[in-house]
């Protein structure tokens, strides 16, 4: 098994530097401070990135006209496993600590993570919150339809971990593959109440509002985001992380409703 | 089976075939490599898996009898009556076939939702709503599995011979008694097949269930989901063997059914 893991990674890399050889446009492999990146640059990112990453990506593309940012949003445990499975990408952010645990201990990161953004829970209802949820409380009245991540995705342990705190046991209609799922089942009203994140309710638009999860029944999720050993593109992988953590992208992080780390 | 001498030979055509084969050889062999042979009954008899299994088999015979409840007089009509737009109507009768199933799960989304055009009005009257229910999951089965049903019967009411119902409806027989006793039948083998073939689509289906009816143990998780969520939850020996499974089902359908999809039969 461990055996046949580390062919796979091999296959992997090699379709990474097979792609790398080929792209000619990718940069090579020791990049200084001063390298323009250029080519592809594939992010691997936790669906509740999408709105930010997006401009964030926007915002580089237009200041380096030879780059091109590709980003693949999903649930982090997707991501995960699509790293394990040899995908030629550059850069991963997971949503939380525990994903991102399964990529380092399997040798596929090339830096160490790096925290980038905080973001918290709330519960996400149709807009004019027709079923008068005020708390998490209400999601245990068996007349309420409560949609939330899989267990496996960070919003849904994060979502086991806000009910154990209010000592509240709430069966779900569903378990979605990722957060945007559950906002998409709320904005159609399929489900009244959805476990999400601040920064979705806020990005959501006007089809679905937020109620407030208070402080002492609330998680801190923790983004790391790290470069992937086998990057095609290494150059543009570090000039995205930087772009991240930099205060232009730490601001869209925060117009998106994540909470920056500088 | 015994290739007659006259017929031509060709070398790279037999390597293109070599390759194509491979092609759908090699997949299998991947999965059957990862296949963990000693705790495959251990994992079988889980009760997340078993639940699964269950509910698969449940909702997968439902869709089936649904789909042959609606999908043979469908059948009937698309090979026996004459009127305008019935190109049209068999087209939209099985165009799930080559849709892609998640269109499947949005276009019913949107006519059975909770705020769908028919699913609407039922839920503000009723409060029941098809998603997140198992109900929901047989009518996602039912959306891609039925137009195999009624393309196939379809086909075997066309070869029949329409003298045999001339003849009964000659000698006295109503026309509930001919469908019961002479053309039910006569294209016995066409339905069989077609129930098999949509039978074996609803359990394999993944994308409208996914869509439609949601994801939750018990309820509306088939073996199709379980296996993306196992997946995703690093539980591959678990997505393996119910891979495995799977394929066996299908495998097993594809054999005995031969060609007799293809209206041969």
């Amino acid at each position: 098994m461990r055996e046949r893991r580390s062919t796979m990674l091999g296959a992997g890399m090699a379709m990474g530097l097979l792609l790398a050889a080929c792209g000619g446009t990718a940069s090579q492999a020791t990049p200084s401070p001063s390298a323009r990146p250029s080519g592809t640059l594939t992010v691997l990112a936790a669906a509740s990135l999408t709105e930010a990453f997006t401009q964030i990506g926007n915002q580089l593309q237009a200041r380096n006209p030879g780059l091109k940012v590709r980003f693949s949003f999903a649930g982090s445990p997707t991501l995960v496993t699509q790293i394990q499975q040899g995908a030629p990408a550059d850069v991963f952010a997971s949503a939380d600590q525990a994903n991102m645990e399964k990529v380092v201990s399997g040798g596929f990161n090339a830096t160490t993570p790096r925290i980038f953004a905080h973001n918290r829970l709330e519960i996400a209802v149709h807009a004019g919150n027709p079923k008068h949820i005020r708390s998490v409380y209400d999601l245990t009245n068996p007349g309420i339809r409560v949609d939330e991540c899989a267990p496996a995705v960070p919003c849904g342990s994060y979502a086991t971990t806000v009910f154990k705190k209010a000592g509240i046991t709430v069966t779900p209609v569903s378990q979605e593959q990722d957060v945007k799922s559950v906002l998409t089942k709320v904005a159609l009203g399929e489900a009244d109440a959805g476990i999400v994140y601040v920064s979705d309710v806020k990005s959501a638009g006007s089809s679905v509002a937020g109620v407030e999860i208070p402080d002492s029944l609330n998680v801190v999720a923790s983004y790391p985001i790290v470069e992937l050993k086998s990057a095609p593109n290494p150059v543009a992988a570090r000039v995205f992380i930087e772009a991240v953590l930099n205060s232009s992208g730490q601001q869209a992080l925060e117009r998106y409703g994540f909470t920056p780390v500088r | 089976m015994v290739r007659p001498p006259t017929q031509p030979f060709s070398p790279v055509l037999l390597v293109l075939a070599g390759l194509g084969a491979l092609f759908f050889v090699l997949p299998l062999a991947g999965l059957a490599v990862q296949m963990p042979w000693r705790s495959t009954l251990q994992i079988l008899a889980d009760p997340g898996v078993r639940t699964a299994l269950e509910l698969s088999l449940v909702a997968s015979l439902a869709s089936t009898a649904l789909a042959c409840l609606l999908g043979v007089p469908l059948a009937w009509v698309l090979a026996r009556l004459r009127f305008p737009g019935r190109e049209l109507l068999r087209g939209v009768a099985i165009l799930p076939m080559v849709l892609p199933p998640v269109v499947g799960g949005v276009a019913l989304l949107l006519a059975f939702g909770r705020r769908g055009l028919v699913g609407g009005p039922v839920a503000t009257a009723t409060g029941f709503g098809l998603p997140f229910t198992t109900p929901g999951v047989i009518v996602a089965e039912t959306f891609v599995a039925m137009p195999f049903l009624v393309i196939t019967v379809e086909a075997g009411l066309r070869s029949m011979d329409v003298r045999f119902e001339e003849a009964a409806r000659t000698l006295g027989a109503s026309r509930w008694t001919v469908l019961r006793r002479v053309t039910l039948p006569v294209i016995r083998p066409s339905l069989v097949a077609g129930a098999v073939l949509a039978w074996s689509r609803a359990l394999g289906e993944f994308g409208a269930t996914i869509t439609f009816a949601g994801n939750f143990p018990g309820t509306t998780q088939t073996v199709p989901l379980a296996i993306y969520i196992d997946l995703d939850s690093g539980r591959l020996p678990v997505a393996v063997v119910l891979s495995l499974l799977m394929i066996v089902v299908s495998l097993a359908v594809m054999v005995a059914l031969r060609g007799r999809y293809l209206g041969d039969g």
